[in-house]
């Protein structure tokens, strides 16, 4: 099978990348070493290709009222124009079926941006939901839009160096919010803990911007970062920590569930009817060793087990989440077993780090 | 870099050293430690363990994976290397100084079964394609 390209692919190949096939993607894992990745976005800024995301426009009038019943989270909390809110998809049993940014435009346009790997199933089910309850809608598929995340705590002077045009608009962007300039969507929101923004543009235009921003030294980040990066900041990532078969109350994901309104949405009768039994936390490994992902997590109330595990470079230790009975506390003792040992692992509030500092 | 010619490679992308005792020294190669990117753990075996040929016996982890660790021939751990507790990113800056354990080979001769440095790249060679 060929492997899918972004329009940066030649770009990362010129610039050293180790490339991989990520979900059908070739992509970009490492430039030479992932940890100074790591610590580049940490202490000043660095660059993503995440073009392989998907944007979706629903278009239309009525828009609105479908996503309240469309996503798990409410979009009623989106009252002023540009303003995002991250939300699950569920399906009617209360699986995730996917994780999402959802951008508020105008009642007629909100653009919504799902991962890479499901993005054709969530655009069929969002067009079979639409079918049903709100057939005039326009939803369309926008494969044609590069997708660059510039992150770190200099992101931002950097992005104004790179394109001075833009900083007029995006200084004054709050964070979860985004503004359309020219043929550009600019968001600032990101997946490090850090502040920065991502930029939806057209795919002629993301190689000579990748330029510019290469030339005011944001350096390029692989994937490989990307995962520690946003596993120290406590984000899920799909198909890891969550997936169709798990509900987000048994994901960490709770407080993007909007429960308590009035409002019908596709998955929440069954998560009334099911309260959690288990929950995610974070775990810090006290003994020496690396948790990994599906490593199984003994506690005193019955086992759970590891849904991404990595080592942490800006705390030097190693990090997870995990799905665990709910009865296990934060500050609890429990052992992950790891090869033919059993080693001690503490559960800690996440996130593990934000903007640059360690919380643990 | 290229592969000394003075070691002994396995296909597991081991190096071997054969010492002026008869013991020998191991680590991982090159391109091992390039595939597996920045390196975070090493778990050593027991010294004293007795392994079998290409018994798994120590683990390297990267930030990315873990990856085992064969004993090249049979024999017995002698020593570890005790630096890459806290500074397993030595095996990334030089993996034929970086060496992981020791060991006394139950039989000399079973080394003339490991690879030179011209069969290993090509052993390399044909693994990347």
């Amino acid at each position: 099978m060929t492997l899918k390209q972004t329009p940066l692919n030649a770009a990362h190949r010129a610039m050293g990348a180790k490339m991989v096939d990520f979900g059908g993607w070739d992509m970009p894992l490492h430039y030479g070493s992932q940890l100074e990745e790591h610590q580049q976005v940490r202490t000043d800024a660095g660059m993503f290709d995440v073009s392989h995301m998907r944007g979706v426009d629903m278009r239309g009038e009525g828009v609105r009222d479908f996503l309240r019943y469309l996503l798990a989270n409410n979009v009623d909390k989106l009252q002023s124009p540009g303003k995002a809110l991250y939300s699950c998809l569920l399906n009617p049993e209360g699986g995730v079926i996917d994780d999402l940014i959802v951008y508020f435009m105008s009642e007629s346009w909100f653009r919504i941006v799902v991962n890479a790997g499901t993005a054709d199933n969530d655009i069929a089910w969002m067009k079979e939901q639409a079918a049903i309850h709100a057939p005039k809608l326009e939803i369309t598929s926008r494969a044609d839009l590069a997708m660059i995340a510039i992150q770190g705590p200099n992101a931002a002077s950097k992005l104004w160096q790179a394109m001075p045009g833009l900083q007029e608009l995006a200084e004054n962007l709050k964070p979860f919010n985004a503004v359309e300039m020219g043929t550009m969507f600019v968001a600032r929101t990101g997946y490090t803990g850090e502040d920065g923004f991502e930029i939806m543009l057209p795919a002629k235009a993301a190689p000579f911007f990748w330029q510019a921003l290469a030339d005011a030294g944001v350096k390029p980040i692989g994937l490989g970062a990307r995962d520690t990066l946003r596993l120290e900041a406590g984000m899920n990532l799909y198909g890891h920590d969550m997936d169709a078969s798990i509900s987000p109350l048994e994901a960490g994901l709770a407080w993007t569930v909007d429960l308590k309104s009035e409002r019908d949405f596709i998955g929440k009768a069954a998560l009334l009817a099911k309260p959690p039994a288990r929950k995610l936390a974070g775990l810090v490994l006290q003994d020496r060793g690396v948790l990994r992902d599906h490593q199984v997590v003994k506690s005193s109330h019955g086992d759970g087990e590891i849904t991404s595990g990595s080592f942490s470079p800006t705390l030097n230790k190693s990090i997870a989440l995990a799905r665990i009975p709910a009865a296990v506390q934060i500050g609890d003792m429990v052992q992950v077993s790891i090869r033919d040992k059993l080693l001690n692992a503490k559960v800690v509030k996440y996130p593990f780090v934000r903007n640059g500092k360690g919380l643990i | 870099m290229s592969n000394p010619g003075s070691l002994k490679y396995t296909a597991s992308h081991e190096w071997v050293k054969t010492e002026a005792d008869g013991s020998i020294t191991v680590g991982i190669t090159q391109h091992a430690q390039e595939l597996l990117g920045d390196m975070v753990f090493v778990e050593s075996p027991e010294v004293g363990r007795k392994l079998k040929a290409k018994e798994e016996c120590a683990v390297v982890e990267s930030v990315k994976a873990a990856a085992d660790i064969y004993a090249p021939v049979a024999g017995v751990v002698t020593a570890t290397n005790a630096e890459l507790d806290n500074a397993p990113e030595n095996i990334n800056s030089d993996p034929y100084a970086a060496w992981i354990f020791k060991m006394k080979p139950d039989n000399a001769a079973d080394l003339a079964g490991l690879m030179d440095a011209t069969a290993y790249q090509a052993h390399v060679d044909s693994e990347a394609h």
